[in-house]
């Protein structure tokens, strides 16, 4: 028979299925016997945490939309109707909004990782723009589910940042029309937002979809951020790293609902829990904690377009990081030079983000200024330079090598087997 | 059958010109790309503003009410208008200033039809926040005018902006008097 998938699965049905569907094939291939590199650390726990992230949240999120009301009249008491009457509603809506910061924590730890390790590095590339698209495409989303109870924060929060297009020349207040459905935030904004905030998430499934995909073809990074040379580099997925992943993943759901059962309102702003109204703003809006670096970095330039520009330009200058590192090493560990530069950018996004939480006078704009100028220094000048001027450490001569001392010479039978790739 | 199109296809690539199928598939490109533009646009203007929301453009107010020194804020298209009934020490110091040191230069006898009724759109147009000053116990900034507390500008008491990061002067809506004591805003 042509066209019949050579199935090596003994049990019949999943035979039958893999010959004409070779989807148990794939699986097995690229998540059982998939070769991965043996020394990874938990810091490669979170890509796999993300991911089960994103499904909580759609999981979540689907339920919610069952009882959500989009409309400006609605929203709020549908929201609160949901926390007190509906079943467990409570408990739907505290994942939600809990996991929205939680998958930022994951997300942010999972990118700071790729820094520290070099993940982003040839040939992994396109892997790495990959991740900016989803981090983007993530904060699209959090923005937007954010707007849906229609509290005071969500209003002045929408209203704060749909007016960043303002400041695009020419067509700036237009866009802002176009993107409002009217000539302030109001109900179009709302029920546009919220088609928007449920189809997003799945768009992001699909890019993620292309990120795994990616990987598969380059494999992972590692911490010495060196090739693995042959099978004793590596083991299979399946059981060593499903079962490394499974401990991280019982952490962080403990962490998760450590949150959601103690401190659900901990991450969040009181002011979201007033209605919104369109003739009083706050006295002082704040976006949610994981924007807050972002919101320095606007604030912290006096000109409305430069500020604009610099707070987009500080994730897109993450595209083309990949070609401003230019030093050959991955792996911060073999770095001496850059290593204190990085953690100097780490602390940088930290007080960054407190400054975002302060309000915009005094010192902390002094702060922030001096926050965002290290932030791109650190991109446009220092990791460009440093390529050039530091002298890396020695990189060990394979990934068992530092393990087994001596550095285990590659078995001749191994090194013949041509699936391995170099 | 089989035996012709083989025939031909070899001879086809050889004698005539291969541009002509360049073409084909250039002008096939083009108008496809024609056809999608024309299919999203529907979709793209579906977002701007409605009829509905097109139609609640305009607003009358009483002004008679309003006592010198007060203000009242009304809602015009979804935005907060400021209406202050100015002092003479209010219009005294909105004309008393060198307009080249404003980031907006805008002389105020431009923004007021008369100087006793400022009439503005209450809305900062650094990002979009009402700024404070309408009611008496407010933080009306450094120039006694208005206050945005979200970035830090202050207006002056003709609504132009003096200090902090917004671009403009609080914009003045298009309105007319009707009567001596009132105005429809749009």
């Amino acid at each position: 028979m042509v066209g019949l998938h050579k199935s090596e699965f003994k049990n019949p049905v999943v035979r039958w299925i893999d010959q004409r569907l070779p989807i148990p094939s794939l699986l097995q291939k690229e998540y059982a016997q998939f070769p991965t590199p043996k020394n990874f650390n938990y810091f490669w726990n979170f890509g796999a945490l993300a991911m089960v992230n994103l499904v909580i949240m759609i999981v979540t999120g689907v339920f919610l939309a069952m009882h959500y009301t989009p409309h400006t009249a609605h929203a709020f008491d549908s929201v609160e109707r949901i926390m007190r009457d509906v079943n467990y509603g409570w408990l739907i809506r505290y994942i939600h909004m809990n996991g929205a910061s939680m998958f930022f924590i994951v997300v942010y730890i999972h990118i700071f990782r790729g820094l520290y390790y070099g993940s982003y590095k040839a040939p992994r590339e396109l892997l790495w723009m990959l991740g900016v698209v989803i981090l983007l495409l993530l904060m699209a989303t959090a923005f937007m589910g954010y707007v849906l109870p229609w509290g005071q924060m969500s209003f002045w929060g929408a209203t704060v940042i749909t007016n960043l297009f303002s400041a695009i020349p020419i067509v700036g207040p237009d866009i802002v029309v176009w993107l409002w459905g009217g000539f302030s935030v109001d109900n179009p904004t709302l029920n546009r937002f919220f088609s928007l905030h449920y189809l997003l998430p799945f768009v992001i499934v699909g890019v993620v979809f292309l990120h795994i995909v990616a990987l598969h073809v380059t494999g992972s990074n590692n911490p010495l951020g060196i090739e693995p040379k042959g099978p004793q580099d590596t083991i299979p997925f399946h059981p060593y790293y499903t079962i490394k992943d499974t401990f991280g993943l019982c952490i962080y759901l403990i962490v998760f609902a450590f949150f959601v059962f103690f401190a659900p309102n901990y991450m969040g702003h009181p002011d979201n829990y007033i209605p919104a109204n369109p003739l009083v703003t706050p006295a002082h809006i704040v976006p949610e904690w994981y924007f807050l670096p972002f919101y320095a970095i606007l604030r912290a330039v006096p000109d409305k377009l430069g500020g604009v520009l610099l707070m987009f330009g500080s994730i897109l200058i993450l595209f083309v990081l990949p070609w401003l590192d230019t030093s050959p090493v991955r792996s911060m560990r073999f770095r001496p030079l850059a290593r204190p530069f990085f953690w100097m950018f780490a602390i940088s996004c930290v007080v960054l983000g407190y400054c975002g939480a302060m309000p915009a006078e005094g010192i902390w704009v002094t702060i922030s200024r001096v926050g965002t100028a290290y932030y791109f220094m650190y991109f446009l000048v220092i990791l460009p330079l440093l390529g050039k001027l530091e002298r890396p450490l020695k990189l060990p001569e394979s990934i068992s090598a530092p393990v087994l001392r001596g550095g285990g010479p590659v078995p001749a039978a191994a090194a013949a087997k041509p699936m391995e790739k170099a | 059958m089989a035996d012709a199109a083989t025939a031909t296809a070899p001879a086809q690539a050889q004698g005539s010109e291969p541009p002509r199928r360049d073409f084909l598939k250039l002008v096939t490109a083009a108008m496809g790309g024609v056809a999608v533009g024309a299919f999203a646009w529907p979709f793209i203007a579906s977002m701007n503003p409605s009829a509905s929301v097109l139609a609640l453009a305009s607003t009358e107010v009483d002004l008679a009410p309003i006592a010198e020194g007060q203000a009242i804020t009304v809602m015009w298209r979804g935005k907060p208008v400021f209406v202050r009934h100015r002092t003479p020490e209010d219009i005294a110091a909105a004309r008393d200033v060198n307009l080249a040191q404003l980031p907006d230069p805008q002389p105020d006898s431009a923004r007021v039809q008369k100087p006793e009724w400022l009439v503005m759109i209450g809305v900062c147009t650094h990002l979009g926040c009402v700024p404070l000053g309408q009611r008496p116990t407010d933080q009306k900034g450094d120039f006694g005018g208005w206050f945005c507390p979200c970035h830090g500008s202050h207006y002056d008491t003709s609504g132009r902006i003096r200090r902090g990061p917004a671009p403009r002067n609080l914009e003045i809506p298009e309105y007319t008097f009707l009567t001596e004591t009132s105005i429809r805003i749009g």
